[in-house]
Parts: structure tokens; C-alpha cells; sequence
């Protein structure tokens, strides 16, 4: 029981964590019906961000910790949207009107790019940094076996609703928002309308960018190591809970995430941890094989 | 790095669009390149290289303007070019010359470095790669589907032969078809329900399979010897003359001839058996392009609805070309094995199903003599120097989407007809 | 109403469509039609934008699933098939129904005769016993490759298109890859030829020749023809039997001649009932 708990708040920490990748995929997926490939290696970039500032800042003597996490999610959120940005601008935007396959090319290329670029500018070894948050609740004890509840984990899950009630309000009530609905249903026509697409198009990738940024800093807080290679594996999960969730539907990938989230967490202490990336690519084969359109999606129909 | 394709423009506007580009690149260097974090004395820090920075943005910025210029000329020409375009497509015989030359050149090698046991160790890895891209040219560059777990199949092909051998003691030549049609089986089985799957999920779904193979071959000790992966796999022989210093037991290849062992003969011998093995796919591959099989392929890339309303299965055309592909790729992974002696999860990486992929798609994809020609460029750079080698998986990276926004046909861009009215008649 | 006599020896009744609803969620594209095409003649299918038009090939040729109702084909040779409980692949392949697409789908980068080529796909994979004879060059192949070469050049030359069979199909002007679609089409040895708007970009010169095509190829070759198009000097010209759809409703079946003067389809076109369209028709 006290471990099934246990697992649970791990489970739910670690999903908000790939819930909040999962947006970015879905946002982007929904605005031009192609997944980002390069996603998670944005993310990548933006743990290794976080631990640089977390380094300089502390080195320029910033002890309060609101305050440090504040200004890092900040610059990290900052500069991480301009790195989306240039992802759009360069492996997606000269080729909208090419080939189906070119794209995704690019956009793999750019993976690519960004990962060994990481690994030559900033080094190849894992980066620790210390605990900002060390400690926390004792919530009980059954069995000889304590369940904790760290402050990082509830920080996690207190960012993540913070931002998904913004997030919805900025999709449902802003103008923006509208406009990048009305991209997703129909681009065309909403450029005769006298919509800059172009501009919502980046728009919506530094979006996806800065919630992959705020994932992040979460991440390097929580974990305390990032290096260079931690976005392919997380980059393939969240987008495996994007497509579990329904692409397209942003309560979905949140949704999927949690999911995926639990699912790892049980599956490394009740099976096998060795396993736990294969049982996360078999349910995306399985999920796309059986139910493509997700637990929220809408089917898609094939236009003739 | 950013803005590649704009409007020719004015001076001004030039410079402007330079310091755009150049404060774009500040923004996105500083943290990469301006700051760093290092490990000194036990501890993380942070490392500042100003210059570099500085050298990046100035680079940037004039760059930005030399490319501006560039495309201006470029898309003139191009215009140019293409009010002068003839209608019909031209065969273009001197691509065949450059094949034969280059197959030429091949067949020679081992004779003019002979001795040199570096050369024709690279250029046997050259071949491999040749093998592999021209596997995965006909899923990717003929059927037009984005395999990112290809070297799943090569692991297939190469543990096949690895375990088969030292188990049950099977040779080379047993091994090869068994791999092959065992790798064709794996294509099926990922392929059969996910091919129907739009083009990103297919590529991802790969992607996915790719790193399943790789973590049972790493976790599944009993089977596979886990990291350790497995050791002293037997060599080829030629036709049961093995490579090996005389001795009492046996006639060996030395003996037989009446040659001096050496272990040239061996590394000579392995890349001619990889030539004739690359030789043999390509003259397969090229068959089956023209074969209606082929035809089906190409027709799938271009428009599955269409192919439909024609009367084909699209899921069995596409499944024919995974599962050649994948057939393809186990055989390179027997050779693989049976050149190294040793294999493990290391070799198959996501890292080298993207190199092959590159290969593919900078060569030109549908095109066998642009995978030739992208295959040398990649084994032979990282081959030129250190540095060279470790920032290898940066410029193919970078290469991939430059090619992609600049010439998405890659190196030979230009499609050769399968059949001709006129030649046909 | 003057209904066609699916008894007619001369034109045998090909395909029978009965009760077709296709709904999309709330809108009901397609509401209980029913409609008769017989071989060797053309019968078309009018009605404004938003009729119902495509998603009726749509539900014939299996890229849709239709929600009620059947299309059944009577093939000469194998019987009866539903068509709607077919794959999209099937309805071609084993039913001879052939479509065209109204935004023509061409396989661009590859040449004429290559397009030509695929539609005979089925064929000439089986000469090939499925590549192996002709990996080979076996003769059964090489002569089923040769027979279809001659299929080829026959179409291409009746739709003038010969020079252009080397040609890449993506350079070429919208009217020849028009023609290329139909010719390709016809490689596949369709019995019920479906086109979606063959005259849509067509110049007068162009839409004449596809009138004289149409009828050939009915009277000719005793295909049946189905045709959505929107060009009323070709579907007035060309037609043995109109059905007029209306959202999704049939409002009006009958020869060229009668749907003129119908007052349903004047009204569907031009809004309302009024008496001088209604002389103008007459």
C-alpha cells in the first residue's frame, strides 16, 4: 500500500513532466499536421539552460530560492521560445509547400543537430546540480514503508496546474488563442482573413518551446542531472503521450502524460526497470495500431 | 543560422536582415556558446568564451549577407534554367559512365593499395554503408516511407549470424539467406500493422521498434550476452579454405594457393565479398525498379489515393519494400558480423540509422550513385581527422536540413524514367 | 420520368445503387439515393457546389464507407458485388470501376507512360509471378510487358497524347494531365468509368475532343460512363440519362432533354421559380 502510494506521486510528478512536453507536440501537431521531431531535443536544450543559470546565479550569489527559481524559469522560458522559433524558421517554414517526406527529414536533421550540437559546446558528461529544494513531507508510514512526498514533486504538480488554467485562458480567450484555432481548422482561410498565419505558426512553436522549457527546469530541479542525451527518450514519451492522449487535443496530452507517467513508475518497481522504455514505445505501436485518433482525439477523415 | 529564403532586396535592407540574423544568433548563442558549464575542482561552474561568441555572430551576420547574395543568383538562374527546360526527360548516359567507372575503381583498389591494410579496411566500411543505404533507398527513396529504426534490421541480420555461428556452428554462406529472410520477417511484423499509419507516425513507430531491438539485445543477457554483445565469431572462408597462418589441420587458404600467409589475404578477401554482396543488391534493386513491383513503389511515394483508385494494395506494395529493405539490411548485418568477430548493442544505435539515413537523403533519394557518393563523403570525412569525426552527427545534422530546404533531391536530384516509349518500341 | 428499362439488352444494367445515406456527423451528405447506371451509356450527375456530387464516388469506388444503403456492381463476368463492403483497391481491381479525381492526382515526378504503367499494376505483377519471373525475364512476362506497352500507345494515341509519353506529368498543362488522367483510367480496363469534372480548365477546343472521347468510348467500347461536371454543353451534349442532385437529395432523373425543362432543377440552380428562365429553358 504505503509503496503503491508512493509510486502513485512519483507517477503523477513524472507525468506532469512528460504532460508538459506532450503540449508542444500536440500544439504543433494541431497548427500544421506534423509532429516536431526536434521537440525534445528543445527541451534537452533547456535543461541544460537550467543548469547553467542555476550555476551562474548561485555563483553570483542569489540565495533565495523563490527568487532563483523565478528568474531562471524566466530566462530559461526566454530563451528557450527563441530556439523554437528558429526550429520553425529553419527545418519547417521553407518547406511547407515541399514534399510530405522533406519536413520530416529536416526536422529529424535538426534533431540531430541540436543534440550533438549540446553535446560539443557544453560537453558530453552528465551535469549535476545541486538540490534547490532538498527535503520533504513524511505523509505517512504503513508497513515499514514511509511515503514521501518531496517539495520539488509538489512543485511540479503546483507549476503544471498553474500553467495549464493559463494556458487554457490564453488558448480560450485571447485573441491569439483564436487565431490559432482558426489555423488549425482551416490555414487558407484564415490568411484571406487577413490572419498573419506565418506569425501564429511561430507563435505557436515558441509556446510549445516555452512549456518544453518550464518541463525543463522542472526536470533539472526534481532530478538534479541532465546531459545531452535526455531528450530523445523523453521527446519519444511525451509524444507517445500526445498520440495516447488524442494529437491535437491539449487536455489530452496532458492526460497521456499522466498516464505514461504512472505507467513508468509502476513498471520500474513492480516489473522490470530495464524494460520501462520498451513497455512506453509498445504502448504507442499498440495505441497507434488500435485507437490512432487517442482517448480524446477526433477520428480523423481522409480527404479526397 | 536562421533565415534562409527571402526576396531579393535592397542594401539596406540587406544590412537589416544581416543584424537580425546576427542578434538571433547572440541570443541563441549565449547560452550554448558564451556560457558553459565545467566541472572544476569537484564542483559545476560556469565558463564564459566570449570570443567564440563574438566569432559565431560575426560569422552569422556576414554569412546571412553572402547567402542573401548567393540565393539572388541562384534563383536567377534557376529561372533562367527553367524557361530553357525541354519537355521530355533526357536520358542522361554519362551517369552510367560515371558508374562503371566508379565500379572500376572499386574492382582495382586492393590491387593499388595492396599492403595498405587502412585503405581497404575504410573503403570495405565505405561499402557496407553503400549496402545499407541502397537497402534502405528502396523504403525511403523508392516507397517514400521514413524508416528511422533501420539499423534494427541490421542488428537483425548481424546477431543472427553472430549467434547461429557460435552455437550451433553454422558458416557464412548457410547464415546469409536464413538472415535475410529472418530480418525480411521482422520488416513484416513492425510493418504489417503500422504501415498503414500516416508518414510522421511511421516514423516514429520505427524509431520506436529500433530502440525495442536494441534494449532486449542490451537487457536479455541469456539470449544475446547483453553489453557484452557476442564474441569470436568465425570469419568467412573462401569456398572452406579459412585465413589463417598453416597448420597441420587443414588445407588453408595460404596453403592452398601455395601463397605466404598473410593477413592481408583476409581483409582483401572481406572486401571483395562486401563488394560482390553490394553489387548484387544493387543489380536487384534496379531490376525490381523496373519490375511493376518497382513501378508500384515509386507510384505509393507519389499518390497512395491515386494508387488506390487504380486497383493496388498499397499495405502490400508497402510491405514489399520494408521487407526487401529489411532483407537487405540483415544481410549487410551478417557481413558486419562476420568482419568484425565481435558485435554488441553499441553498434546499433539510433545514431547510425540516422548516418545511413543521411546517406540516402544527401545522396538523392531514389538514386544509386548518389548513395555511393554520400556514403564515401560520410565514412571518408570523419575518416580525414579527429575532430573531423566528432563533430560528424553535428554536420549531418546540419546537412540533412540544408538539403532538405535547398535541394530536397539531394546530390543527383534528377529521377531516371523507368521505361521509354521510344526505347521500348 | 422517363427511367431507364435495365432490361435493355443493348445496355445491360452495370450499376445499382440503392438507399445511399452518408452522414458526417450531423450533415447527411448523401440522403437515400437510388440510381441505375447501365453499360454503354453516359449518365451524369449535376447539381450545384455542396450537392453531394464527390462524396457519391466517394461511397462508389469504397473511399468512403456509406452510412445506409448499397451499390451493388453486376459484373458480366463474376455476378454481382457490393461495392460498399469493398476495400478502395478491390472496387477497381475486381469490379472494373475506375474514377478519376476532380483535382487531378497524377504521380508527377514519373512520366506518362510510366503513369500508364502502374494503372496496369495488377497485371503485369501477376505475369510477374509476383517479381520472380520477372527478376528472370521470363518470356510470360516480357509478352504480358509488351501487351501492355501496346495498351499504352493504343490510349495514348487515341487521346493524343503519344509525344508526350516520356514527358514528365508534373510539367505538363492542366488540360493534357487532364487527359492523362482519363487515359490512365482506362488502362485499368474500367467497365463503369467514374469522372469527376473531366472539363473543369478545359478550353473549348479541349472540352469537344472530351465530348467525342465520352462517346466513343460508350458507344464504342460499350463502357458505361458516370460523370459529375458542371460543363452543361458537355453533360447536355453528351448524356443518355441525368440525375440532379440537391443537398444530398435527388430532385430530378431523366434524359437531357427532360432535366431542362424540370422546374426543381431550375430552381436549384437559379434560386427561384420564375417564368422567363422558365421559357429561356424551354
Amino acid at each position: 500500500m504505503g509503496q503503491f502510494i508512493q509510486q502513485l506521486i512519483n507517477g503523477l510528478t513524472l507525468g506532469a513532466v512528460y504532460g508538459l512536453i506532450a503540449l508542444g507536440y500536440t500544439m504543433v501537431y494541431g497548427i500544421i499536421g506534423m509532429i516536431n521531431f526536434a521537440h525534445g531535443d528543445v527541451y534537452m536544450v533547456s535543461a541544460i539552460m537550467a543548469v547553467t543559470f542555476i550555476t551562474l546565479l548561485s555563483a553570483l550569489g542569489i540565495s533565495s530560492v523563490p527568487l532563483m527559481l523565478v528568474l531562471v524559469l524566466v530566462i530559461v522560458i526566454a530563451l528557450t521560445s527563441v530556439y523554437g522559433w528558429t526550429v520553425e524558421r529553419t527545418a519547417y517554414r521553407p518547406l511547407r509547400n515541399s514534399t510530405r517526406l522533406a519536413p520530416l527529414i529536416s526536422a529529424i536533421g535538426m534533431s540531430i543537430f541540436l543534440q550533438n550540437m549540446v553535446q560539443i559546446t557544453q560537453g558530453a558528461r552528465v551535469k549535476p546540480v545541486p538540490t534547490l529544494l532538498p527535503g520533504s513531507l513524511e505523509l505517512f508510514t504503513a508497513n515499514g514503508f514511509t511515503v514521501h512526498l518531496a517539495y520539488t514533486q509538489i512543485l511540479i504538480v503546483l507549476v503544471t496546474v498553474a500553467l495549464l488554467i493559463g494556458f487554457t485562458a490564453l488558448i480560450t480567450r485571447t485573441s491569439f488563442g483564436r487565431q490559432q484555432r482558426a489555423c488549425e481548422q482551416d490555414r487558407t482561410m484564415t490568411a484571406l482573413l487577413g490572419i498573419n498565419v506565418d506569425r501564429t505558426i511561430s507563435l505557436t512553436f515558441m509556446l510549445g518551446a516555452a512549456l518544453a522549457a518550464v518541463a525543463g527546469v522542472m526536470v533539472t530541479v526534481y532530478y538534479g542531472v541532465v546531459d545531452f542525451s535526455i531528450g530523445f527518450v523523453a521527446g519519444i514519451k511525451a509524444f507517445t503521450a500526445a498520440v495516447l492522449g488524442g494529437i491535437g487535443s491539449l487536455p489530452g496530452a496532458m492526460l497521456g502524460g499522466l498516464i505514461i507517467g504512472m505507467i513508468e513508475s509502476f513498471w520500474s518497481a513492480y516489473l522490470s526497470p530495464e524494460y520501462k522504455d520498451v513497455a512506453t514505445f509498445v504502448i504507442l505501436i499498440l495505441v497507434l495500431m488500435f485507437r490512432p485518433s487517442g482517448l480524446l482525439g477526433r477520428p480523423e477523415v481522409e480527404k479526397v | 543560422m536562421g533565415l534562409l529564403i527571402t526576396q531579393p532586396k535592397g542594401a539596406a535592407q540587406r544590412l537589416k536582415d544581416g543584424v537580425g540574423a546576427a542578434l538571433i544568433a547572440l541570443v541563441l548563442g549565449v547560452p550554448m556558446l558564451g556560457l558553459a558549464t565545467a566541472d572544476v575542482g569537484g564542483a559545476l561552474a560556469v565558463i564564459t568564451r566570449w570570443p567564440l561568441l563574438a566569432g559565431f555572430v560575426g560569422v552569422v551576420f556576414v554569412g546571412r549577407l553572402f547567402f542573401q547574395w548567393l540565393i539572388d543568383i541562384f534563383s536567377l538562374r534557376k529561372k533562367r534554367r527553367e524557361q530553357a527546360r525541354p519537355a521530355v526527360a533526357k536520358s542522361r548516359p554519362w551517369l552510367t559512365w560515371i558508374g562503371f567507372a566508379a565500379l572500376g575503381l572499386a574492382v582495382m583498389l586492393p590491387i593499388a593499395f595492396s599492403g595498405n591494410r587502412y585503405v581497404i579496411d575504410t573503403a570495405t566500411t565505405v561499402l557496407i554503408y553503400v549496402m545499407l543505404g541502397w537497402g534502405l533507398n528502396v523504403v525511403v527513396g523508392l516507397a517514400g516511407l521514413l524508416d528511422l529504426g533501420y539499423v534494427a534490421f541490421y542488428a537483425v541480420g548481424a546477431y543472427s549470424y553472430g549467434l547461429l555461428s557460435t552455437h550451433f556452428g553454422w558458416g557464412f554462406w548457410q547464415t546469409l539467406p536464413v538472415a535475410g529472410l529472418l530480418a525480411a520477417s521482422f520488416g513484416l511484423l513492425l510493418g504489417w500493422p503500422t504501415l498503414r499509419l500516416r508518414g510522421d507516425y511511421l516514423a516514429i513507430v520505427t524509431l520506436g521498434f529500433g530502440e525495442i531491438i536494441r534494449l532486449i539485445l542490451l537487457n536479455w543477457t541469456e539470449f544475446s550476452g547483453g553489453p557484452n554483445g557476442v564474441n569470436s565469431i568465425p570469419r568467412p572462408t573462401f569456398f572452406g579454405l579459412p585465413f589463417k597462418p598453416d597448420s597441420d589441420d587443414g588445407a588453408t587458404f595460404a596453403s592452398f594457393f601455395h601463397l605466404e600467409y598473410s593477413p592481408d589475404h583476409r581483409v582483401t578477401f572481406l572486401y571483395y565479398l562486401i563488394l560482390a554482396l553490394a553489387l548484387l543488391t544493387n543489380l536487384f534493386v534496379s531490376r525490381l525498379r523496373k519490375l511493376p513491383v518497382g513501378l508500384a513503389w515509386e507510384a505509393v511515394r507519389e499518390d497512395e489515393l491515386a494508387c488506390k483508385a487504380m486497383g493496388i494494395n498499397v499495405t502490400n506494395i508497402k510491405l514489399s519494400a520494408f521487407a526487401i529493405g529489411a532483407m537487405l539490411g540483415g544481410f549487410a548485418g551478417v557481413f558486419f558480423a562476420a568482419r568484425q568477430g565481435f558485435i554488441s548493442p553499441e553498434s546499433f544505435v539510433f545514431s547510425e540509422s540516422a548516418t545511413i539515413l543521411a546517406i540516402v537523403v544527401l545522396g538523392g533519394m531514389g538514386s544509386q550513385l548518389g548513395v555511393v557518393i554520400a556514403a564515401l563523403l560520410l565514412v571518408v570525412l570523419p575518416e580525414l581527422g579527429r575532430d573531423f569525426s566528432e563533430y560528424r552527427m553535428f554536420l549531418f545534422g546540419a546537412a540533412m536540413i540544408l538539403i532538405m530546404v535547398w535541394r530536397p533531391g539531394g546530390i543527383i536530384a534528377k529521377r531516371e524514367p523507368t521505361l521509354r516509349l521510344g526505347a521500348a518500341a | 420520368m422517363s427511367a431507364l428499362n435495365p432490361h435493355d439488352p443493348a445496355s445491360p444494367l452495370l450499376l445499382e445503387v440503392e438507399n445511399l445515406t452518408m452522414r458526417f456527423g450531423g450533415l447527411t451528405a448523401l440522403d437515400n439515393l437510388s440510381l441505375q447506371v447501365p453499360a454503354g451509356k453516359v449518365t451524369s450527375i449535376i447539381g450545384p457546389n455542396g450537392a453531394g456530387k464527390t462524396t457519391f464516388f466517394n461511397c462508389l469506388t469504397g473511399f468512403y464507407k456509406p452510412t445506409e444503403g448499397s451499390v451493388r456492381m453486376h459484373h458480366p463476368q463474376r455476378g454481382p458485388m457490393l461495392l460498399n463492403q469493398m476495400p478502395s483497391y478491390h472496387v477497381a481491381r475486381k469490379a472494373g470501376v475506375v474514377r478519376t479525381f476532380q483535382n487531378i492526382r497524377l504521380f508527377p515526378n514519373m512520366t506518362v507512360l510510366e503513369n500508364l504503367m502502374v494503372a496496369q499494376h495488377n497485371a503485369l505483377q501477376h505475369a510477374s509471378r509476383f517479381s520472380l519471373a520477372g527478376l528472370l525475364g521470363l518470356k510470360d512476362y516480357r509478352q504480358a510487358r509488351e501487351a501492355a506497352l501496346e495498351k499504352a500507345r493504343t490510349w495514348l494515341t487515341r487521346l493524343n497524347l503519344l509525344d508526350r509519353a516520356d514527358t514528365v506529368t508534373g510539367n505538363l498543362s492542366y488540360g493534357t494531365q487532364r487527359r492523362i488522367e482519363i487515359a490512365r483510367a482506362l488502362c485499368v480496363d474500367p467497365l463503369l468509368l467514374c469522372l469527376d469534372e473531366p472539363a473543369a480548365g478545359l478550353n473549348p477546343r479541349e472540352s469537344a475532343e472530351l465530348n467525342e472521347l465520352l462517346l466513343y468510348l460508350s458507344r464504342e467500347h460499350g463502357k458505361g460512363i458516370l460523370l459529375i461536371e458542371h460543363d452543361m454543353s458537355v453533360v447536355m451534349r453528351v448524356s443518355d440519362h441525368i440525375c440532379v442532385l440537391n443537398f444530398g437529395h435527388k430532385i430530378a432523373e431523366g434524359s437531357p432533354q427532360h432535366i431542362q425543362q424540370d422546374p426543381h432543377v431550375i430552381k436549384a440552380y437559379l434560386g427561384e421559380e420564375d417564368k422567363d428562365t422558365e421559357e429561356a429553358a424551354a
